[in-house]
């Protein structure tokens, strides 16, 4: 029986009227409003006090609860000028611009009511928020408020800003460029205006060429509009295929750097020499075109990070103990040995170091996959990257942090350069030996009948042989897969992770925190009754062992009852008396309660209530929904296994899970994960890794795909490809089946795009090919690929429900 | 026909005049942030208490 569905009896539940979450028992009325805890209430009377309740107008419950066992000295390390001027983008005398990230702005009403800041603190000059990428700039008078004030106040409100190790590292000053919009724009306007001054050339037929002096006005103004777009827009596509023509291997990008070449130098040669108009609306057309395309593949997540390494996840600054036993915020990167820090309940242990206080316990999960916590003592080497549980202790630095454990082990994993040839390159390669072929035996062809059409018919080939149908193909047929993956919570780096999802045959499961959500504890024995239920609660509330919190959230009911006589003794349990019951929670040894061949991997408390023994609490991991069914569809198709940091206490349950063909690893370090990765590779098989914490790293930049799995996507992620969130978990096999589909989008799509090559090569190899017939295949061909690649992508993204 | 010239001429200039507008608009950040000002936009002013009237 879970203790969950004992006590959710209760009809009519209310909601705080700020965050929306559930108000238990004691819940608080204010000003005709409910709230479920004193922070809620303290935000909406902050808000009323400056007028500002139209907060709550725009959204329903659009606040955020502030977290209850928050310092008010948290933002201390931002008043120490050498951590704040790598943070801050400007200052003057009287003003400061600070961008801080704060990853909970999720609603209108949090735009509007930041940008309202100044109302509420008249230090604030002005704030403006960018939304997609959480971000609030701030620009206040320091004079009047310090910054770390100012962090406390948006933190105050439920607006954390979260600043890590790494933003010490970016120049705040530097602003990013946008330099597609540039290239793009530029195109676009030149090839607009081109083809508006070709229109006279489209409509007389060849009598415009008798206009002597405008036909050359209007060739010379052509030609000064296509220089940018040749020598700035196209820049991409010269560069890239110079890069390969070096390494000797063929890109996409070197048939269309050749096709461009080409169109502008004859079409150079056509207007000096006077002898035609030239084709630059159709080169124009098409730079703009595949820059297009481009831009629409290389969508960003702007919130999000594939490459986040261990600066990411430590925190700024720690306290470090002074000589008269005070502390003062140091940043990380200053800590030396023997310095003596103070950590606190639920903070990252930034450097390795040797524990001062007694006793404690570390939550290791997200580092090495272990789900329970590690217990230290007094004299133990504690690794960084530990999360601190059981309040705050007292820790000597042995190394520093680049030097520390985990450290070295992000700098192992750099990314692997997997060699990534796609079918798109090989479709590339047979087209482009096609147009050279047909473009020699043109030429040989009219060296034998016609040695005049010889340059006319070969450029012209070139020319309409372009495969930029087939970049488009490609580049429109990614950003639409890109957008339909992005739309169902699963973000992908870059298109070639497409490819790469698409053809991988093995898939490797982390356990903890992958497939694994945490721990759900059962009551094994007699039914709770509510007032036991309470007790219970009461009872784990005053202890800060991990078992107990998990005991006492999963009560769900407020612990009010007053304990008397609280004991705990490390490594038995706890007792304490409520009224006049006895009640002791721990193991069974403790308790007198005769063992019954309990496995000893898994945990196991023993509830006693008087004298009654009540029964058991079971903790297992929890396994996240659906994940039968995901499994069940991708046993078919791939080949499985898991790979876990943890211990085998979980065996019985995956082979149940996974079948018995499924191989289990268990107690692997990190460097083991990524040997099995490797060692599957060199049987020429492709891999995906799927995981979550930074133990699954090596494994994750070893594999061709890496997937993160994150549950809040605000949170550190490792280097990865692509992240799914946790809520879009069920949805794997529709995601790598998508992924295939995308293989066959582009080839229908391009075998589409190549009529219009034929078309043209049929004017083309003839020496016919007039410009505006150029110019009227290329816009159609572009067209129609995007709109049947959009079109079959919607398609298959319905087939399989996504 | 010499009026072509001219009028072309013109066109040409106004448009190019638009181009440095865009490029001074992308430089100056505007296409960053592609989504809050539409949020922005719906935010009402707050009834300015106007106490100069009559």
């Amino acid at each position: 029986m879970r203790l969950t569905e004992h006590v959710s009896g209760k009809n009519g539940k209310t909601y705080c009227f700020h965050c929306g979450d559930v108000c238990e028992q004691n819940d608080i009325t204010y000003d005709e409003k409910i709230f479920c805890c004193n922070g809620c209430k303290t935000v909406y009377d902050l808000l009323k006090e400056n007028e500002l309740c139209a907060y709550y107008d725009f959204e329903k419950t659009p606040g955020i609860s502030p977290g209850r066992n928050n310092r008010t000295n948290r933002f201390e390390y931002l008043d120490n000028p050498e951590i704040a001027n790598h943070l801050i983008r400007f200052k003057d005398h009287d003003q400061t611009h600070i961008t801080f990230f704060v990853p909970k702005i999720h609603c209108t009403s949090c735009i509007w009511l930041l940008e309202n800041l100044h109302k509420i603190d008249e230090a604030v000059l002005d704030t403006e928020v960018n939304f997609l990428r959480k971000e609030v700039r701030i620009i206040f008078n320091h004079q009047k408020i310090a910054l770390s004030e100012l962090a406390n106040l948006i933190s105050s409100m439920g607006y954390e800003p979260e600043i890590h190790l790494k933003d010490l590292e970016k120049d705040a000053t530097q602003t990013p460029q946008n330099t597609s919009i540039l290239k793009i724009g530029i195109a676009g306007f030149c090839f607009g205006n081109i083809m508006m001054l070709s229109f006279p050339e489209y409509f007389s037929f060849g009598d415009f060429y008798d206009q002597k002096n405008l036909s050359w006005f209007f060739g010379l103004i052509n030609l000064a509009l296509a220089l940018p777009v040749f020598v700035y827009s196209a820049q991409e596509f010269f560069i890239s295929a110079w890069k390969g023509i070096r390494y000797h291997f063929l890109t996409i990008d070197a048939p269309i750097a050749l096709a461009i070449l080409v169109t502008f130098s004859r079409s150079v040669y056509e207007i000096l020499t006077q002898t035609g108009a030239g084709y630059l609306d159709s080169m124009t057309g098409i730079v703009f075109f595949m820059l297009l395309g481009r831009y629409f593949q290389n969508r960003t997540y702007q919130t999000l990070s594939f490459d986040r390494d261990y600066k990411s996840y430590f925190p700024v600054a720690v306290a470090v103990f002074g000589a008269e036993g005070s502390t003062t915020p140091v940043p990380v990167t200053a800590l030396k040995k023997n310095d003596r820090i103070l950590i606190r309940n639920n903070e990252l242990i930034p450097v390795d170091s040797v524990l001062l206080s007694s006793s404690t316990h570390v939550d290791y999960s997200f580092i090495t996959g272990e789900s329970k916590p590690v217990k230290k003592t007094k004299g133990d080497l504690i690794y960084a990257g530990g999360k601190q549980l059981d309040g705050a202790i007292e820790l000597n630095v042995s190394q520093t942090v680049s030097q520390s454990h985990l450290t070295k082990l992000w700098n192992k994993e750099g990314k692997e350069e997997v060699n990534t040839s796609t079918f798109v390159d090989a479709i590339n390669l047979w087209f482009t030996i096609g147009v050279f072929t047909i473009a020699i035996a043109s030429g040989l062809y009219w060296y034998l009948f016609d040695p005049s059409k010889i340059l006319d018919a070969v450029t012209a080939v070139l020319i309409v042989a372009c495969p930029c149908g087939l970049l488009l193909t490609s580049s429109f047929a990614n950003g639409n897969l890109l957008r339909i993956f992005g739309r169902n919570k699963f973000y992908l780096k870059n298109a070639a992770v497409i490819n790469e999802l698409a053809k991988a045959e093995v898939v490797l499961f982390d356990k903890t925190g992958t497939i694994t959500n945490g721990n759900a504890v059962f009551f094994e024995g007699s039914q709770l009754s509510h007032q036991e239920i309470q007790l219970i609660a009461s009872l784990t509330a005053q202890s800060s062992h991990p078992l107990s919190q998990i005991i006492c959230r999963s009560c769900l009911v407020n612990p009010v009852l007053v304990v008397d006589d609280f004991l705990e003794k490390a490594g038995k349990g706890i007792s304490g008396r409520i009224g006049s019951i006895e009640i002791m929670l721990g193991s069974a040894s403790w308790l007198n309660y005769p063992k019954e061949g309990t496995t000893p991997l898994s945990t196991s408390v023993y509830l006693k209530i008087g004298n009654e023994m009540k029964g058991c609490f079971r903790f297992h991991n929890r396994y996240r929904e659906g994940i039968e069914e995901v499994i069940g569809s991708l046993r078919g198709s791939y080949e499985l296994a898991v790979v876990s940091g943890d211990n085998a206490a979980e065996e019985e349950a995956l082979k149940k899970l996974f079948g018995p063909s499924t191989r289990l690893f268990f107690n692997l370090e990190p460097e083991d994960k990524r040997n099995i990765v490797k060692k599957i590779q060199t049987q020429q098989k492709r891999v995906i890794m799927i995981g979550d914490g930074l133990n699954d790293a090596g494994a994750l930049s070893a594999s061709n795909a890496g997937v993160s799995v994150s549950d809040n996507t605000n949170t550190f992620t490792p280097a990865c490809d692509a992240i799914l969130d946790g809520d879009s978990f069920h949805l794997l096999p529709s995601f790598l089946k998508l992924a295939r589909s995308g293989k066959r989008i582009v080839i229908i799509t391009f075998a589409f795009s190549v009529i219009y090559n034929v078309i043209g090569l049929y004017f083309a190899v003839q020496g016919t090919l007039s410009p505006v017939l150029a110019a009227i295949l290329m816009p159609c061909s572009t067209i129609s690929i995007v709109l049947l690649t959009t079109l079959l992508a919607s398609v298959s993204a319905r087939k399989h429900q996504l | 026909m010499s009026a072509l010239y001219i009028l072309i001429g013109i066109s040409l200039v106004i448009a190019l005049a638009f181009l440095v507008t865009f490029l001074w608009a992308v430089k100056r950040g505007q296409y960053d942030d592609n989504y809050t000002p539409s949020v922005r936009i719906l935010f009402d002013e707050p009834a300015k208490k106007t106490n100069n009237k009559q």
